[in-house]
């Protein structure tokens, strides 16, 4: 199928007409291609997302490769990084290829299963990386993502190790002696709510010792969901000494407080917490800079009786892909370039998905999203295509609307609507 | 039932000085009635039953030279229309010292209507103790009872419609002394 | 009045007034013989404890029944809640029988705000987690009221482990809001971050005993339990008890009025001396027949009117 995007804006520049023919960007359509009106689109490469929780296999009642696939290409995602803590755990070259297999079946977004770092995530021995880099599923992240890798020396030996197949470790940065029993962000409002705090500490005392880790060795680190101003101010300082550092940022993060903690609703409980109005400034202008490189979702679907409880017993964690762009888009405005390169172009560098986060110039892959940004919509929990309801944002009225997605020519998404 | 709006046309139905007049009979009607108050307990309804029965009392010395003890008993736990309404605040409930039990107990109460609150004063007399009698002592009747109750000592009947209320002001809890008809005038 | 007592937040200084002026009436009627009275007639209160509370669901019985509520006591043992039954389908059932109010005692903070938005009844809180013991709080500053005879400018010293004490945190919101000034003591690592930022303003912070007692009017002894030694809160239970620990030396710097409170249960020898708690300043045994008190005045208020 061929498509003609007449009068499409692509990345905020003037209307114009983009062609799609065998899966590919074209100059010229062919007279059968299927003309879709795109008066007032914005056309973005297809948004890459590095850090998603599919749920499968082992937590199916929450998620799905399939029902999590469909919600990224609602999202306009066209693909997403799925995180090694299934059940079992990403730890091998037979569960990645599995994950893999199951993203291709669905055929909505490239799922790029990211392998654990260590056997069972348990922080002790490493998974065998090569043999899951060397898979089908071809993996280079590798994450214990939900836990820290701990052990300094471990973090030392993963660093080094994957550079043989130029992989990179992404860490979840939390020192867990610090966070035993840890609820939310330290401070005022635990306090009041009695809640044990995370201290944000945890997260910056790990990040600084994984970049002077990854100098010492040479090193590609990434690190995921970076959430206080104090591991901007790290992460800053790294890279302007040239340590080979990425960091991402969720749409969560950018936008919430934990204020929003007061009512015990779990709904917010999110590992990193949400941290403070100061924090979401820092991280929002560590974006702008680029001290930050991506935002990632982090969606993290949980069945309903896993938040519908009380705030301790309740896991951490929201979803995210349906309402990214639209967060993303509410925090800073129509900044298209800086969208499309901290949603889809360097996201793509990071997980080295080589057809995504292309600049939709000729010849190249037709991985594309396009936006209404004037569309406004309000968040219904049971309208979200995941299987599960744990957004933060039900309620809440936001701009832009997807309005298609194309994985590699073929529309996932048209008129809003996911196609299968 | 339905109250009469605050700024509804009010008529006085009695001032001061008869306001007066009426506590000195009905405490010559006490002495009377229970040959010279001796074995007497008045014990006043809050809120404004509590000044009145020390008023009685007051009178009852002034006459007589007799010191009938004074009590509150606030019957708001007793009411069989807290449901109907906000909670409501608690008076208080002092007993005198010689307590109640084998007495004659006269509850004093500033307004008669329904009978319900005298029904949850029985009530909350019970749990107090075991008087020899109990009497009840209004300064207005206004018709419209809905148990069968009836006191033994009456200020003032004051025939009313539904759509009416009295409103009673005392100097000690409203700074002056009178009875107000409130609403169904035209 | 207010729908659920989840916090000592929840309460304005009329509202705790007329509930600390409400239980001294309750106070004054539970002397005479027929002790129980027929305001909540007809209303189930449901006794809902997720933790062993002996004293706590007791005192919240005796209250319900002396207002003649029905009581239902519902508790983690021999129920299904130990059988893993959710928070919320617990509340289900509670829904279903029509409890008028369910009071609440959990390990975990906040679980009385999920629960008010499960039923349509009022809410008691009765010690959720670290975060609050509201009741507590209140037959607290009733015990002050009626033996120093006044809330407002009162220096209150709570003394101990503040970080992880529900009392602590209600006291410090309800006395602050009655206009008390609350001095919170301890080891640092037991005092919270942000403690006069989180709570109320005007708290003052101390690390130092022995300098707040003479300005005190009232001390009240926090339960430190001895494992927070094994989590390096502080070093031993010696050196907890020689620098904040009240005995006999330290409760002669207090001035002649002061009181000495304690919410129980008591580790004597640890932050109290065993003279100290039983000597005429301690008001241990009279805050535990406030609470009776206290808490009848609050299901009054929650259930007596419409």
């Amino acid at each position: 199928m061929a498509y003609l995007l007449k009068g499409v804006s692509i990345l905020g520049a003037a209307p114009t007409d983009l062609a799609i023919v065998d899966g590919v960007i074209s100059d010229k359509a062919p007279d059968d291609a299927q003309v879709i009106d795109a008066t007032g689109l914005v056309a973005l490469p297809g948004l890459v997302d590095v850090h998603t929780h599919l749920r499968e296999p082992g937590r199916e009642d929450a998620e799905t490769v399939e029902t999590g696939s469909r919600a990224a290409a609602l999202g306009g995602y066209t693909a997403v990084c799925s995180m090694a803590n299934t059940s079992p755990v990403a730890d091998t070259a037979g569960v990645v290829e599995q994950v893999w297999r199951l993203g291709r079946e669905a055929g909505l977004v490239d799922v790029q299963p990211i392998g654990a770092v260590t056997i069972g995530l348990a922080g002790k021995q490493l998974a065998e990386l090569g043999a899951m880099a060397d898979s089908a599923a071809n993996v280079r992240i590798f994450s214990d993502d939900g836990f820290c890798v701990a052990d300094p020396r471990l973090m030392r030996r993963a660093l080094e190790y994957v550079k043989a197949f130029d992989g990179v470790i992404a860490q979840h940065a939390e020192e867990p002696r610090l966070t035993e029993g840890a609820q939310m962000h330290e401070g005022e409002v635990s306090t009041r709510l009695g809640l044990t705090g995370w201290p944000a500490v945890a997260e910056e005392a790990i990040i600084a010792r994984d970049v002077l880790l990854a100098e010492h060795v040479g090193s590609r680190l990434h690190v995921c969901h970076v959430s206080t101003a104090g591991s901007v101010e790290v992460l800053r300082q790294a890279k302007a000494r040239g340590v080979r550092v990425t960091a991402e940022v969720t749409p969560h993060h950018l936008l919430l407080t934990d204020e929003l903690a007061a009512g015990y609703d779990p709904v917010f409980k999110v590992n990193p917490p949400l941290r403070t109005r100061n924090d979401v400034e820092a991280l929002r202008q560590a974006l702008l800079d680029g001290v930050i490189d991506v935002v990632a979702t982090d969606h993290a679907p949980h069945a309903v009786q896993d938040k519908e409880c009380e705030w301790s017993y309740a896991r951490p964690g929201m979803l995210g892909l349906e309402t990214a762009l639209p967060i993303v888009l509410s925090v800073f405005g129509e900044k298209w370039d800086l969208i499309a390169d901290r949603m889809s172009i360097a996201p793509a560098r990071i997980a080295g998905l080589t057809g995504h986060g292309g600049d939709l110039s000729a010849g190249t892959p037709a991985n594309i999203t396009l936006v209404d940004p004037s569309a406004r919509w309000v968040v219904d929990p049971a309208e979200l295509a995941s299987r599960s309801r744990n957004t933060p944002y039900a309620g809440m009225n936001l701009p832009g609307r997807i309005v298609a997605t194309f994985l590699r020519g073929e529309a996932t998404v048209l008129d809003g609507k996911a196609v299968k | 039932m339905a109250q009469p709006r605050a700024d509804a046309p009010s008529k006085i139905i009695l001032e001061g000085s008869d306001l007066h007049r009426v506590v000195d009979r009905i405490a010559h009607q006490i002495l009377e009635k229970t040959s010279g108050a001796t074995g007497t307990v008045l014990l006043g309804i809050p809120t404004r039953g509590v000044p009145l029965a020390h008023r009685l009392a007051a009178r009852i010395h002034a006459f007589e030279g007799v010191e009938v003890p004074v009590g509150s008993l606030d019957i708001t736990l007793y009411r069989d229309d807290l449901r109907l309404k906000a909670t409501r605040a608690l008076g208080k409930t002092e007993l005198p010292s010689g307590g109640i039990d084998g007495l004659r107990v006269i509850l004093v109460d500033d307004v008669l209507f329904s009978g319900r609150s005298v029904r949850a004063a029985l009530d909350a007399l019970q749990d107090l103790g075991r008087p020899s009698s109990v009497q009840l002592a209004v300064l207005v009747d206004r018709g419209h009872r809905q148990l069968p109750i009836r006191a033994d000592y009456v200020g003032k009947n004051i025939p009313t419609a539904l759509s009416e209320s009295v409103k009673v002001a005392l100097t000690e809890t409203d700074g002056a002394d009178e009875v107000r008809l409130i609403g169904g005038l035209k | 009045m207010i729908k659920h007592l989840r916090s000592a937040a929840d309460l304005d200084a009329a509202t705790a007034t007329l509930i600390l002026d409400t239980a001294a009436e309750m106070a004054a009627l539970s002397g005479r013989e027929v002790k129980k009275l027929p305001a909540l007639r007809g209303r189930t209160v449901v006794n809902l404890f997720y933790e062993d509370s002996t004293r706590t669901r007791i005192s919240f019985e005796a209250a319900a029944k002396r207002l003649s509520a029905d009581v239902i006591n519902f508790s983690a043992k021999g129920s299904s809640v130990s059988k893993g039954e959710s928070l919320k389908d617990t509340a289900l059932t509670l829904q279903a029988m029509g409890a008028d109010a369910v009071v609440i005692r959990h390990p975990a903070s906040g679980a009385p705000h999920r629960l008010a938005e499960w039923v349509d009844g009022s809410v008691v809180n009765a010690g959720d987690g670290t975060h609050e013991h509201p009741t507590q709080a209140l037959l607290d500053a009733y015990t002050m009221r009626s033996r120093l005879g006044r809330l407002d400018g009162l220096k209150v010293a709570i003394v101990g482990d503040v970080l992880h004490s529900r009392v602590a945190r209600s006291n410090v919101l309800l006395l602050t809001t009655l206009g008390a000034q609350v001095t919170v003591v301890g080891p640092p690592t037991l005092i919270p971050l942000d403690t006069a930022a989180a709570l109320a303003e005007k708290t003052q912070v101390s690390y130092d005993l022995d300098a707040v007692l003479p300005d005190s009017d009232v001390v009240m002894m926090l339960r430190v339990q001895t494992e927070r030694m094994q989590d390096s809160y502080f070093p031993s239970a010696r050196e907890y008890s020689r620098r904040y620990g009240l005995d006999m030396r330290r409760m002669r710097r207090l001035p002649e009025h002061a009181i000495v409170m304690h919410p129980g249960p008591m580790n004597r020898g640890m932050e109290i001396a065993p003279e100290v708690a039983d000597s005429p300043r301690s008001t241990i045994v009279e805050q535990v027949a406030n609470g009776v008190s206290v808490r009848m005045a609050v299901l009054y208020l929650l259930l007596g009117g419409k």
